[in-house]
């Protein structure tokens, strides 16, 4: 994950993340950033957590922060990972940068019993309105311009249950954001910012 | 700090006598021997502080600082770039140990050696020695340094193998191993490689069935050409190619066998510089060292199920351009200790010098290491 992003990863997600997450669990944080997740949920949850990183300064920053963490290219998949080895496999703002998005959710589902799953709404008011004005969207949660954006497929919550849908994968809880972290409840997919999903295994 | 203030400085190797008789796990004994070893930095008064550097092939005890004030760069430790004050291994903080292991050429106990039972060096006679014997010695000299548990064990390639073996054999006695540029058991290939070289120094002449000391020669040919082919092996091609290419020493083909490639004039220097300062014995037994190193040998091959005894937590880190021990041998590392449960950090680390990477001060590379050791020493 880019340091720009880093920032942007708020503390809200970090909590409702917390929540799902039961005490003593095994986790595994996709894309982890500096392992300020991780750190959270070693000292409020006594988890056994491994975060994954292919950016060189937040593995550095990892380290100092005592997170296991593994330069690993997420590209690639999880094969390093054993099925089931994890309760709770985290992907926090990242899954939109990856270009195999259904094998790395059917993966993230192999290695661990729940997967959860953050992202950018691109169907959000503002960038749907961007777009209207002629405009690619440019916000706090899709910072970037269209030409140095590290983001490679760009969705919305609509798209993601429909892919849900089709791949079988059953979405378990579904939250929206707003404005750095206030719960959306009224049309999510209009007024979400941030989505933010808990998944398990088949839903037929 | 500048160069002078980031070095151990003058050092002197010291010799620790065992008089007990060995038992190796090829079943051969050795009646007692010697461990030369250096230290750098001050043990503290909890004893907590030692970190043990692990030897490759080629390396020694001599891991950092010079033993000659006017010639300090030609008598440098050869991991001087990561022991020192304020160095990643920072001897402000640790107390380091390098030592020669059993079977060497600098000065440990070795076919070089004094073979009571003939009154004549070793030569062939001497045992055939194991990571796992390395291990079971260097925790001798632990216990007469005062050590009962070591911060970290470090090593690259085989000294990586060494570090694996520490957790395997006393886990209690490594909080950390730090495993670079390693794998958990060789390769066909990896073994096909040394097998080319073990026969270089078989079939010369000299070898004189592993007694040539008492015949005044060394099997030089021979191990020329096994480092010539070993150093292949740590050099990536993309280095070669941009090091080297196909750079003419002469500008036109002469069409002999002279040096006609600046690659050929490499080779044969790395093959001289070596054969005069190692030994033929010691390569042999090191190679097979290397061969029989499997820690999930008496697990049915299963890695996993070996690393169930392991309590440490690991770094492992490998390189990009690393054929040798390529990125993949080390994910088999981490894969074993996840199944496991420990704690592990991995990084892939861009580097162009391949299999030697771990020798290099590439910044990205220290920074992992002086940021994990930073973790353990706090």
């Amino acid at each position: 994950m880019s340091n720009a992003l880093n920032s942007m990863r708020g503390r809200f997600d970090f909590e409702i993340i917390a929540r799902w997450i039961s005490p003593g669990s095994r986790v595994l944080d996709l894309g982890c950033g500096d392992g300020a997740l991780l750190s959270l949920l070693k000292r409020e949850k006594q988890v056994r957590g491994y975060g994954v990183e292919l950016d060189s300064s937040n593995l550095l920053a990892c380290i100092r922060n005592g997170i296991n963490i593994l330069q690993f290219d997420l590209e690639r998949g999880l094969s390093g990972f054993e099925d089931n080895a994890f309760d709770h496999v985290v992907m926090s703002l990242s899954l939109q940068t990856v270009h195999h998005t259904v094998s790395l959710l059917k993966e993230m589902l192999r290695v661990g019993r729940e997967a959860v799953v953050s992202f950018p709404n691109f169907g959000y008011k503002p960038h749907r309105e961007s777009i209207a004005n002629g405009r690619m969207p440019v916000s706090r949660h899709l910072p970037y311009q269209w030409f140095d954006s590290p983001n490679v497929r760009f969705f919305t919550l609509a798209d993601f249950d429909v892919l849900c849908a089709s791949e079988g994968i059953g979405i378990l809880e579904r939250l929206a954001f707003a404005n750095g972290g206030e719960l959306v409840t009224e049309d999510p997919n209009l007024n979400g910012e941030v989505a933010l999903y808990r998944l398990g295994r088949d839903s037929r | 700090m500048n160069d002078d203030a980031r070095s151990v400085g003058h050092v002197k190797p010291q010799r620790a006598r065992f008089d007990e008789t060995i038992r190796l796990r090829s079943g051969a004994q050795l009646p007692g021997f010697d461990l030369v070893y250096e230290t750098y930095g001050a043990l503290n008064a909890a004893r907590s502080n030692a970190v043990l550097v692990c030897h490759a092939l080629s390396g020694n005890h001599h891991v950092a600082g010079f033993y000659d004030p006017e010639n300090t760069r030609k008598t440098l430790g050869w991991w001087d770039n990561l022991v020192g004050p304020g160095k990643p291994l920072d001897t402000r903080r640790f107390f380091v140990v390098g030592v020669n292991n059993l079977g060497g050429c600098h000065g440990s106990t070795g076919p070089k050696s004094h073979n009571p039972a003939t009154q004549k060096p070793y030569g062939a006679d001497f045992p055939l020695v194991t990571v796992e014997d390395w291990v079971e010695t260097q925790a001798l000299l632990a216990d007469r340094l005062g050590i009962e548990t070591w911060a970290a064990v470090i090593g690259g390639s085989l000294g990586g193998m060494q570090a694996l073996q520490w957790t395997l054999a006393h886990p209690e006695r490594i909080r950390n191993a730090i495993v670079i540029a390693s794998a958990p058991k060789l390769s066909a290939q990896n073994i096909a490689f040394n097998e080319v070289a073990r026969q270089a120094i078989l079939s010369d002449p000299d070898f004189h069935s592993g007694h040539y000391y008492e015949r005044g020669v060394i099997p030089r040919r021979g191990l020329r050409l096994a480092r010539m082919v070993g150093h292949i092996t740590y050099l990536s091609d993309d280095q070669m190619a941009e090091k080297f290419g196909r750079q003419l020493r002469h500008d036109a083909h002469r069409f002999n066998y002279d040096v006609e490639f600046e690659i050929e004039s490499y080779l044969r220097h790395q093959g001289d510089k070596f054969a005069d300062s190692f030994d033929a014995n010691t390569y042999l037994i090191t190679t097979k060292a290397l061969d029989y190193f499997d820690p999930a040998f008496s697990y049915g091959g299963d890695l996993c199920a070996a690393f169930a005894r392991a309590r440490a937590d690991f770094f492992v880190a490998s390189f990009t351009t690393d054929w040798r021990f390529a990125p993949e041998r080390s994910h088999e590392i981490v894969q074993a200790l996840l199944h496991n449960g420990l704690n592990v950090s991995y990084a892939e680390i861009d580097c162009a010098a391949g299999h030697d990477s771990f020798l290099f001060d590439t910044p990205y590379y220290h920074q992992t290491l002086a940021a994990y050791l930073e973790r353990i020493a706090s």
